[in-house]
């Protein structure tokens, strides 16, 4: 588990576990969609579900996330070679910490409803798997340019899926979008979409589609085969 | 959510009743994983066995337990004057606790070290024991209230993981579409879990 020391001074030294290198681009384009840290990793279900019942909130926590995992990974980055690798973790939960305060007490001065709403969710950041995973397998082995693109790219995706998950719940929970009425008068919610078997359900159904997708091609790859 | 209601209770009866609500409400009503949302990442990541699971969830209760001492202990006399450390004051409380438990069961209890495994430093990036100090802040609890509040929490954590094991454990062996071999029925499951959980949402305020 724990990452041997990399005691080299050149200015790309190899360290053992990095990411192969590769253009930016790829490198954020992976957060987005072949490595999305909901879709594809599951991690960062527990605020996925919590705050998803409407499009403010998820926007919000998408974008306090994508903060936290921005600032995290560019400090974590840029001081890499001065954590030692035993108090790595204390010192990355440390370095996450500090910045999901930050985004706690912001959101609390600029938007207090929203971060009412959101509860304890904000500070709950802290814990959410993405920005320790990233830390962990990305921006403590890589140079804060490619921390930046990877944070940037796993924030984007974090948020997406979470914007998606909100719109679908809050468009069938409440029959709205941002509190605008879309449905019209005659729409009876499902209020079940809103509550938290909701959550699950929206995200089971998602993985339902996705495995679908995925058996088709499974099939079709036989079919080709034979 | 779920934190209205305790100033009605509050007056209905006396001390112990109080204690009796705030327990079975975390356990049934807002159940930390079916309700709240808290500490998914176990409650899918390694529920595939009942054994795992219980014994999991019994780690989850202590550490609940011992968290919720600390979290008392830091409002009471260190975060009082300064409000703006919380969230780092309580991850690095949890962090050092969670590695002291995982010391002492490995000194002491070296068999039930080897049984948790992983899953043992992990219960520090598990957001129900952050939850539950966060949760134990905002609604004032005192230290009675508080250990209550996270053995409720506990057995809540526990019984979830458990339904969700054996169910699990019967889905293995069922005949399931190719589609849903994934995590996709899993997720229906617990969100049929979590209906059948809403059921219990009458209870306290009755």
């Amino acid at each position: 588990m724990t990452a041997p020391a990399a005691p080299l001074a050149q200015d790309e030294p190899f360290v053992p576990g990095a990411p192969p290198p590769g253009p930016l681009w790829l490198d954020a384009w992976g957060g987005i969609a072949q490595n999305n840290p909901v879709l594809v990793q599951m991690l960062g279900l527990c605020p996925l579900m919590a705050v998803s019942n409407s499009l403010a909130n998820g926007i919000a926590m998408g974008i306090a996330s994508t903060f936290v995992l921005v600032g995290s990974s560019l400090l974590i980055s840029i001081f890499r070679k001065g954590i030692a690798g035993e108090v790595r973790l204390t010192v990355y939960i440390l370095i996450i910490a500090t910045f999901v305060t930050v985004a706690d007490l912001t959101l609390a001065a600029a938007v207090p409803e929203i971060s009412k709403a959101l509860g304890p969710f904000v500070p709950l950041i802290v814990v959410n798997c993405i920005i320790l995973g990233r830390a962990e397998a990305f921006a403590g082995k890589v140079v804060p340019k490619r921390a930046l693109a990877d944070a940037l790219g796993m924030g984007a995706g974090f948020t997406l899926a979470l914007c998606a998950l909100c719109a679908f719940r809050e468009l069938l929970g409440s029959g709205t979008l941002l509190g605008v009425n879309i449905l019209g008068p005659r729409f009876e919610p499902w209020v079940i979409m809103v509550m938290p078997p909701g959550g699950f359900l929206t995200l089971g159904i998602v993985f339902l589609i996705m495995g679908w997708d995925l058996s088709r091609k499974a099939r079709r790859a036989r079919a080709v085969a034979a | 959510m779920g934190s209205e209601s305790k100033g009605t209770a509050r007056q209905g009866g006396g001390r112990v009743s109080n204690l009796a609500w705030i327990f079975f409400s975390t356990l049934l009503v807002n159940n930390f994983t079916l309700a709240m949302f808290l500490g998914l990442c176990s409650f899918f990541g390694v529920t595939s066995k009942v054994d795992t699971a219980w014994r999991l969830g019994a780690a989850n209760t202590f550490v609940l337990l011992i968290t919720a001492v600390s979290a008392w202990f830091l409002n009471t006399f260190v975060l009082a004057r300064t409000p703006f450390l919380r969230t780092i004051a309580f991850i690095v409380v949890i962090a050092s606790t969670v590695q002291i438990v995982e010391m002492i069961i490995k000194k002491f209890l070296p068999v039930l070290f080897r049984e948790l495994g992983i899953y043992l430093p992990l219960i520090t990036t598990n957001c129900a024991i952050l939850g539950l100090a966060l949760f134990q802040t905002t609604r004032g609890y005192t230290l009675i209230e508080g250990l209550v509040f996270a053995l409720g929490a506990g057995f809540g954590l526990t019984l979830a993981l458990i339904l969700m094991a054996s169910i699990r454990e019967r889905m293995d062996v069922a005949d399931v579409p190719a589609m849903a071999k994934r995590m996709g029925l899993v997720l229906v499951v617990a969100s049929c879990l979590s209906m059948a959980f809403m059921g219990f949402a009458g209870m306290g305020s009755g």
